[in-house]
């Protein structure tokens, strides 16, 4: 959805193993997909370090718990929020 | 020359966009007899509701704003408030109320009237007169720009960020410059996208109070002490690829379209003319939808990617998916189609001006597909226990 997104969103159920492609500013890019993606789930299209933001429409969706591989399924197994979390208490933001 | 559609005049200015017998229970106990006055009355809409008594405080105003905004929604032609006749809600108060507006209010409380068999038969005799009265009056051309459309999602899936809360956005943008109003809710689902929400606000002041009510919603969550994701985002919308609320809110915040956001109204206050406002309102679904009639929406249109049945008691309610598998399987419940925005066969444009043209022919009478089958969900969301 923009250019600092980390991940794509399927339109389709994807195997693993296929080859998605999708478009940003440089042209048209192709990631190898590493898990079946279900319809409307997330997919890595870069490498993320554990700990970091996550994009996507440019903003913030929420945390790496995990490190993320490119092609990686991205969804509550390997991403948290931050936001709305009382159960960790009074957090500095 | 102004926009006009065939509608209703009320008398104190507002315009509607159905004529309903709106029969009232102050409190819960008065339910029963206003359920069974509505079978007897074909045409009559009951809101059942499980409040009006054991509530104090900004809890009791709550109940008793929601019901009289309900009342005063200008979709109603006619209200009969019944009471019990010893609960905490104010049953000449919320007729005054109602009355203001210029519209027929009658009220009475089943005690007083001797139990529920003579209530009901009291109840049909006014129901009925009411009704002959509503079933008289004709449509007239009246303006375009004072209908006042709200903008909900439920059920989000990942189309619903992608396509038809943006589709749902180039509509709402529409009626915006219709001099219209759109109304906005769902605190919990702009918390990750506030601040985008923020930069559009007319005034700081009201860019602050939008920060505020966030606040104050999260506060509550932490009071809970819970993690907010068991409920927000719900197993359905996980299930649908949305991971965060963050996410969710991203996706839900384009619904509203691309006009500054003139003010930030409270739960059920009455929807200002001429703009975009924001309602501190619950995600969930009966009771911000409750929120925004009691405010005076004439009209919810209602994004929807994994599908819902959902409508109102006193207001059209229109649904909108991109999600096609979903709009194939539950057509009844579906009113419009959009998902061609995601193969790229329709411009955001395109899909926009069909939500537009459906909202004007919904507006003029068209029976959304909740009204054909029936449904008139009421909810009123709570502040307090009950004592």
């Amino acid at each position: 959805m923009n250019d600092r997104d980390h991940v794509v969103t399927s339109l389709r159920e994807i195997g693993a193993g296929e080859t998605i492609k999708y478009r940003n500013a440089a042209g048209e890019q192709a990631v190898v997909v590493r898990n079946d993606i279900p319809f409307g789930h997330k997919i890595a299209i870069s490498n993320i370090e554990a700990g970091t933001d996550v994009r996507k429409y440019g903003e913030v969706i929420g945390r790496a718990v995990e490190p993320i591989a490119i092609g990686q399924h991205v969804h509550v197994h390997n991403i948290e929020g931050i936001r709305g979390r009382g159960d960790l208490g009074k957090e500095t933001n | 020359m102004e926009r006009t559609i065939m509608g209703y005049e009320r008398p104190n200015g507002d315009i509607g966009i159905r004529n309903h017998l709106l029969i009232i229970p102050t409190v819960i106990c008065s339910n029963q007899v206003c359920s069974r006055i509505m079978q007897m009355v074909p045409g009559a809409v009951a809101i059942p509701h499980q409040h009006g008594c054991s509530q104090i405080g900004a809890d009791k105003t709550r109940t008793f704003e929601m019901l009289a905004g309900t009342g005063k929604n200008p979709n109603v032609g006619a209200v009969i408030i019944i009471s019990l006749g010893c609960e905490v809600v104010d049953p000449i108060a919320l007729a005054e109320d109602i009355r203001s507006t210029g519209k027929p209010v009658e009220v009475f409380d089943i005690q007083s009237v001797g139990g529920s068999v003579k209530a009901i038969a009291y109840g049909a005799e006014l129901a009925k007169r009411l009704m002959a009265d509503l079933q008289k009056q004709a449509k007239v051309p009246v303006p375009l720009s004072k209908l006042k459309v709200a903008v909900k999602c439920g059920g989000s899936d990942a189309t619903s960020g992608l396509a038809s809360n943006p589709a749902l956005g180039a509509a709402a943008d529409s009626l915006i410059s219709e001099g219209g109003s759109i109304v906005i809710g769902e605190t919990t689902e702009i918390i990750g996208a506030e601040h985008l929400l923020a930069e559009r606000c007319a005034t700081p002041e009201i860019s602050d109070k939008l920060y505020h009510i966030v606040d104050r919603f999260e506060k509550e969550v932490e009071r809970m002490g819970a993690d907010m994701r068991g409920g927000n985002p719900s197993p359905g919308n996980i299930a649908g690829g949305l991971s965060t609320i963050e996410e969710k809110s991203l996706g839900c915040i384009s619904k509203c379209g691309t006009a500054p956001i003139k003010g930030v109204i409270e739960y059920a206050e009455r929807i200002p003319e001429n703009g975009l406002y924001f309602m501190d309102s619950p995600g969930n679904d009966i009771e911000c939808v409750s929120g925004m009639a009691a405010g005076g929406a004439h009209i919810v249109c209602f994004t929807t990617g994994r599908g819902t049945p959902t409508g109102a008691a006193v207001v059209p309610v229109i649904k909108i998916t991109a999600n096609k598998q979903m709009f194939l399987r539950m057509e009844d419940n579906m009113d419009i189609d959009v998902s061609d925005m995601l193969d790229g066969s329709a411009s955001l444009g395109q899909a926009g001006d069909r939500i537009w043209q459906e909202i004007v022919e919904v507006a003029e009478g068209k029976w959304t597909k909740a009204e054909v089958l029936g449904h008139q969900e009421f909810s009123i969301n709570r502040i307090g226990p009950s004592l």
